[in-house]
């Protein structure tokens, strides 16, 4: 269990994390979202200890990482990919990092294995892709067996075939009883990965919610329908609460109807319907919980743009 | 690829990995295995030790050859024993380098996460760096030291000029070649986890070693008496000498002054690292 208390943590001027609050509960893989610069990497080093708190207390399973006699069995943490030297060798590396815990080769070559590393165990992780690195930098982390897992955006620069890995893996880990905080900006990839969502903004908490409370929560929702005739559908339906838009040729996005309104309109005005979605747009929604809380964003439209130019500050 | 989930499904409850706590020693090992996998320290370790010991025959042939024409004062005051030893001068270029880049490289790296997450006290990573290099360093150069004074000594004989490793004072300059060594590694180590950055920590032990010495003795005569022999190079220089300069401070004196330096490098390097973000 890893709980985080008013946890603040100010660079120079620049707050980065402001009073969050959350408990990571065991058994479940919790999600910890937030647009870019919102402060996940800065609270996961806290956690671990490599940054030190402006205010506040993070412990680890009871007590302060940096209190346990062997914090990487408490803990494992993945911060970011190819953080290694780039002369030493996958396996040169681990072997440094389980000599600190005593830990045997026989184990390295057993992470090397399961993360799929051990044809090049022994190649110079300088020429490691980005995947090869997020792959190492999770076989460090299971390396002392940990009770708890801290990853950051660990898909990052996987294949489809290591995301589903990862996502496999972590499920695993959490029901064995462990803890499991994974970030990510990517709604899509948490609502397949996590239980348990933790999502913060501009280092402030936005929200500490089931995964399955989320989705329902998300009050925008789309309809995704392919028909012949687009056009006349689109005329049929429109309305002042409802605007359609369409990426495809023959494929209508309904926002503000359901998938039933839309089906009945189209029967009664006798138009064929290849295609009937309804869509919960999850990604849509963490934008809208997100919005205000933005650290970089790009202007909407050169409108905005112009816009801004005019206006006195 | 493999994707075959972890074999440990029932790994919670008993503990399936046999883990121990994290101790000096551990990471003290742990520093080792990361020192002797690096090409580049092996390869730099390398040169050191071929300057060291290489140069001092060289300087000794030299020498030799020159002696007969050298004024009488200069003959007297000839220090065959430091002689052999001017690799030395070279050799701690590169010892000093080699320091600052084993920490430094770490946080250029950002592998520096990784070793402190892995020992969240912080403290023993430092002093097992500073351990594991200062005591690689020692054996090694002592090694070269001793190779540079036989080979050395081996050409001076040529002249009747050889010293005995027996004779007052000799075996204290040979072997305190070596400890000097260490200890320029030493403050390597202390200036690049202070600094961090590799250019700057290279660029301060540079300073330290060789400009420093040169500026003082640019400075006149007052610099020269009271500045010039407490500086980190002119200190320790005293150690590999059996004929003392005019002015400068005693052997051992003159160690434990260069010892002063390193101290304060480390130690300062052990306030920052507990207090800063890694």
């Amino acid at each position: 269990m890893i709980e985080v208390h008013d946890l603040v943590k100010r660079y120079g001027g620049k707050t980065a994390v402001n009073g969050l609050t959350f408990t990571v509960q065991p058994g479940v893989v919790t999600g910890f979202l937030g647009p870019n610069g919102a402060g996940k990497s800065t609270t996961m080093r806290l956690i671990v200890g490599l940054d030190r708190p402006t205010a506040g207390r993070v412990s680890v399973n009871g007590k302060s990482y940096d209190q346990w006699a062997a914090p990487l069995a408490e803990v494992g943490v993945l911060l970011e990919a190819k953080a290694i030297h780039p002369g030493l060798s996958a396996y040169q590396y681990l072997h440094a990092l389980a000599a600190t815990h005593g830990i045997g080769t026989r184990r390295v070559r057993e992470v090397l294995d399961m993360t799929g590393l051990a044809s090049v165990a022994d190649k110079r992780a300088g020429g490691f892709s980005l995947g090869m690195g997020q792959r190492l930098g999770i076989a460090a982390a299971l390396l002392a067996d940990p009770e708890a897992l801290i990853l950051d955006e660990p898909v990052n620069g996987l294949d489809i075939e290591g995301v589903r890995w990862v996502r496999h893996l972590l499920k695993d880990l959490a029901r064995e009883g462990r803890t499991i905080l994974v970030s990510s900006h990517l709604m899509s990839e948490m609502a397949q990965t996590a239980d348990h969502l933790i999502v913060i903004g501009r280092g402030e908490l936005i929200a500490d919610t089931s995964v399955t409370e989320f989705i329902q929560r998300a009050t925008v929702s789309n309809v995704r329908v392919r028909s012949p005739e687009g056009s006349r559908l689109r005329d049929l339906i429109a309305g002042p609460d409802v605007t359609v838009s369409s990426d495809e040729i023959g494929v209508l996005t309904v926002t503000g109807m359901t998938s039933d309104q839309v089906g009945t309109i189209a029967a009664e005005g006798g138009i064929i319907l290849y295609e009937l979605v309804p869509q919960a747009s999850l990604e849509e929604a963490f934008l809208q919980l997100t919005q205000d809380t933005v650290e970089y964003r790009a202007p909407e439209t050169s409108a905005e743009l112009a816009g801004a130019g005019r206006n006195p500050a | 690829m493999s994707t075959t989930i972890m074999p440990e499904t029932q790994a919670s409850t008993g503990r399936r990995v046999a883990v121990a706590p994290v101790t000096l020693w551990r990471v003290v090992c742990s520093e080792w295995i990361k020192l002797r996998s690096l090409r580049s320290t092996r390869i730099t370790l390398l040169v050191s030790f071929v300057l060291m010991a290489g140069l001092g025959v060289l300087a000794a042939a030299i020498a030799a050859g020159g002696y007969s024409r050298l004024p009488a004062a200069s003959r007297a005051s000839f220090d065959a024993v430091n002689t052999t030893l001017t690799g030395y001068q070279f050799a701690q270029l590169a010892v000093g380098v080699l320091g600052v880049v084993v920490v430094s490289n770490e946080y250029s790296s950002g592998m520096i996460r990784a070793t402190l997450a892995a020992v969240p006290r912080r403290l023993p990573v430092l002093w097992a760096k500073a351990g594991v290099f200062a005591v690689v360093t020692l054996v090694v150069m002592t090694a070269a030291s001793l190779i540079a004074f036989a080979g050395g000594m081996a050409v001076l004989s040529s002249h009747h000029l050889q010293v005995s490793l027996t004779a007052p004072g000799a075996a204290r300059a040979v072997l305190g070649a070596g400890l000097y060594l260490a200890v320029v590694g030493l403050l390597g180590v202390g200036l690049g986890a202070l600094l961090r950055k590799t250019a700057g920590a290279i660029a301060a032990v540079v300073g330290l070693l060789l400009f420093l010495p040169l500026l003082s003795s640019l400075l006149g005569s007052w610099f020269k008496a009271h500045i010039s022999p407490y500086l980190f190079s002119n200190a320790g220089a005293a150690l590999l000498r059996v004929h003392q300069q005019a002015g400068s401070l005693s052997p051992w004196t003159g160690f434990a002054v260069m010892c002063g330096y390193a101290v304060a490098a480390l130690a300062a390097a052990a306030l920052v690292l507990r207090r800063r973000d890694a």
